[in-house]
């Protein structure tokens, strides 16, 4: 395996991994905090049940991805030095901010977690506030860093050398807001569907158990109104890369030629030898009006990018295909269960909705990791977009695929007793 | 008024010496666990767990601080480190990893000895591994074996020579007794037990031993191994009287251990360890890679440094309140056992 290539490979596993502990970090302290305060509120015990035992499996999750998230912190050196030498400085202050978070979020979930006997109950609840609010930080500031890598601002060249750094403004850069408020709500939508599908499955069983009735009643009330929100964040995200990185948008979009009226293209394979997609449902104009608000307004194809510069093409469409399938079945599931909560005027536990719901466990998770594919791999060749390669910031080190093979097997490893774990957890009682 | 860069530099090193503190001692935690041993080798166990639990992610956040500062104020320096040090530093964190998801699978998976004992295993020996791997990082970084290029950035390495070596290993396993020292010590003042407080008490004056001897060790090999650590180790103006009071401290922290003044132990302790590592920098500035990377020729430009260390400074006064009232929660006096 090409050194280049081994390095890729365990940056993306590494994230890949570390994505998925790191937005139930973010997100399941929300479904805790609002347990523990109906708890409070209507002094129902089972809710204290409910709050005690989320927190059990979130403690695990918050553990790897703490862990995980340092290796990251650590391969940005080891892997990308001349990205980092580079770049470090101009993206400090998010990285910088996001260290004060993460000591927010570390330090009251400790009281969170050990703390129920020792602290008033009140003190508990607003511990689990500050670790809801730490995590989002921590993921928000994260999330910009990354956004810098997009649309790089904050800093002139002058004769090949960085000067005039801004770090606010790069902070600040076009990408901060739309990927920032993407990304929060997908984990607040993962988290969401996921935990209504555990807690559906049981329901199915056992519709009367009030333990799941209210489990299920909170997750689904947080994943049900994200997925109606995260449509009109992805609206944002689409615009925002018409005007930034229309490379991303055509691979994403399998758009080869430049054209007014482009077509939407509902799955579809692209062929990067003969520069065609095919095979794709194609809803007429309708690209050019979700990128710019205008039925016939122009939109990029990559045949204007020559092809060394362009990333690679059936891999982005296809991430994102699959992300938007899971977010519409998400969406659809957040409707349906509205609607039947409207017309029954309660819990909406039908047999087949609770099945559909369950079906429902994976999908917020695999959209994640099928968006950051489209984002990463949609930068591509570029490591800091139209700046520095990818090729150009790996370290000289070598025999990667040493590393890379290391810590792949670490990650299964822990993934396999995450699994055992959790499935004890939840089968428990 | 010094450079800003002193200032990111005095805050890192501050960064490093509460990490050592905290989670220096969560490190000496596993080793304990390795070595508890006797008809109370579970109950050690469990006085570690529940020592541990509700504090070890939040002293592991110092470790992000000193990377993040690290890789904002002084870029060059990062990626020379990342490069020329690889190895150790993936073992490093392999060692976190190990270390941090066996604390909470001991926790969560079934509570059979077998299994109990088998996390246990894993957690101790990561726990052992890690600061070594640190240890060895900072000891081939004082080396002044890393040559760069200060104006490309090329690094000129083998990736083995400058970490493979007897004084890089010699600072690893220092950084290994200090960690296991200051848990022991620490250890005394989380338990009623007077037993158990006898079995650290024992554990501790052991690794105070160790630290010594790991001391002496270090100062020998740092003749070859590391020469411009040694000259401001040894023929700086403040380097005697810094000696006599590091070794003063040491052996009153020896002596109160010794006569169960653990209170006190606690205090002289910590401070034997911010000298060490106040010690280690006075000696090795102005480098921060040596011979050819100083904390001025790699630092990041003042439009940088500044908001950052505004960040950090008021972010960091904002986190002491949350901070201490973790501490008060889980280890004051108020604690039941």
């Amino acid at each position: 395996m090409e050194d280049l290539l081994a390095a890729r490979a365990q940056m993306a596993m590494s994230l890949a991994f570390h994505i998925i502990f790191a937005s139930i970090g973010i997100a399941m302290p929300l479904l805790m905090v609002i347990a523990e305060g109906m708890w409070l509120k209507t002094k129902d015990e089972t809710y204290l049940t409910l709050a005690k035992r989320w927190s059990k499996g979130t403690a695990i999750m918050f553990a790897v991805g703490a862990v995980s998230g340092t290796v990251l912190s650590f391969e940005l050196g080891l892997l990308w030095p001349g990205f980092m030498a580079y770049a470090g400085p101009i993206i400090g202050m998010p990285f910088s901010l996001e260290g004060l978070a993460f000591f927010v979020e570390a330090i009251f979930l400790g009281i969170y977690l050990y703390g129920w006997e020792r602290v008033p109950k009140t003190v508990h609840w607003f511990a689990g506030v500050m670790v809801l609010v730490g995590g989002m930080l921590s993921g928000i500031f994260v999330v910009t860093a990354n956004a810098w890598m997009n649309t790089p601002t904050g800093f002139s060249i002058v004769e090949g050398k960085v000067t005039n750094i801004d770090p606010i403004a790069a902070m600040l850069n076009p990408s901060s807001f739309s990927q920032a408020l993407h990304m929060t709500l997908a984990a607040f939508l993962a988290v969401g569907f996921a935990v209504a599908g555990i807690h559906a499955y049981f329901l199915r069983r056992d519709p009367d158990n009030p333990f799941h009735r209210k489990a299920f009643a909170i997750a689904l009330c947080v994943g049900g109104v994200v997925a109606l929100l995260q449509p009109i964040s992805g609206d944002i995200s689409a615009k925002r890369l018409a005007k930034h990185q229309p490379v991303k948008l055509a691979a994403m979009e399998g758009q080869w030629e430049t054209e007014r009226g482009a077509p939407l293209r509902i799955g579809g394979i692209p062929d990067e030898e003969d520069e065609v997609t095919r095979y794709a449902i194609e809803i007429p104009k309708a690209l050019s009006f979700l990128a710019h608000f205008d039925f016939n307004a122009e939109i990029m194809g990559l045949k204007d990018v020559p092809p060394e510069n362009r990333p690679p093409v059936a891999i982005v469409h296809f991430a994102f295909q699959i992300m938007v399938a899971c977010g519409i079945v998400m969406i659809v599931a957040g409707i349906l269960g509205g609607w039947l909560a409207w017309r029954q005027k309660g819990l909406p536990v039908n047999s087949w909705y609770l099945r559909f719901v369950t079906y429902c466990t994976p999908l917020g998770f695999i959209a994640i990791e099928a968006g950051w594919t489209v984002t990463e791999v949609g930068r591509q060749p570029w490591v800091i977009y139209d700046i520095m390669r990818t090729a150009d910031a790996v370290t000289p080190m070598p025999n990667l695929v040493i590393p890379f093979i290391g810590f792949t097997v670490l990650y299964i490893f822990l993934s396999v007793i995450v699994v055992i774990l959790l499935r004890r957890q939840i089968f428990l009682n | 008024m010094l450079n800003l860069e002193i200032w990111i530099a005095g805050v890192m090193l501050i960064s490093l010496i509460i990490y050592m503190l905290t989670g220096g001692a969560d490190f000496g935690g596993g080793v304990w666990d390795l070595f508890a041993t006797g008809s109370r080798a579970k109950t050690q166990r469990n006085l570690i767990t529940n020592a541990l639990a509700p504090i070890w992610e939040a002293n592991h956040v110092w470790l992000i601080v000193i990377v993040v500062l690290l890789f904002v104020a002084f870029p060059v320096a990062f990626a020379t480190i990342g490069t020329a040090l690889h190895i150790p530093l993936t073992l490093m964190l392999i060692g976190i990893v190990l270390r941090g998801t066996a604390f909470v699978f001991r926790t969560y998976d079934d509570q059979s000895d077998k299994t109990h004992l088998r996390w246990s295993r894993v957690f101790a020996i990561a726990s052992i591994i890690t600061p070594i791997m640190l240890g060895v990082t900072l000891g081939a970084v004082a080396s002044g074996t890393i040559h760069v290029d200060v104006e490309t950035g090329t690094v000129d390495t083998d990736f083995f020579s400058s970490w493979f070596a007897p004084f890089p290993f010699a600072i690893g396993f220092f950084t290994l007794t200090l960690c296991a020292l200051l848990a022991a010590v620490y250890l005394t003042l989380e338990t009623d037990n007077s037993e158990l407080q006898k079995d650290f008490r024992v554990r501790a004056l052991i690794a105070a031993v160790s630290v010594g001897a790991m001391a002496g060790i270090s100062f020998l090999l740092s003749a070859k191994g590391a020469p411009s650590i040694r000259q401001g180790l040894g023929n700086s103006v403040w380097s005697i009287p810094f000696h006599i009071l590091t070794g003063a401290v040491a052996v009153c922290a020896i002596w109160s251990i010794w006569r169960r003044y653990f209170q006190l132990a606690r205090v002289l302790v910590p401070i034997q360890v911010v000298l060490i590592i106040f010690g280690w920098g006075l000696a090795q500035f102005p480098y921060i890679v040596a011979p050819n990377l100083t904390f001025s020729n790699t630092a990041a430009p003042d439009s940088v440094l500044r908001p950052v260390l505004i960040v950090v400074i008021i972010g960091g006064v904002m986190l002491v309140p949350a901070f201490w009232y973790l501490y008060a929660v889980f280890k004051g006096t108020s604690r039941t056992s």
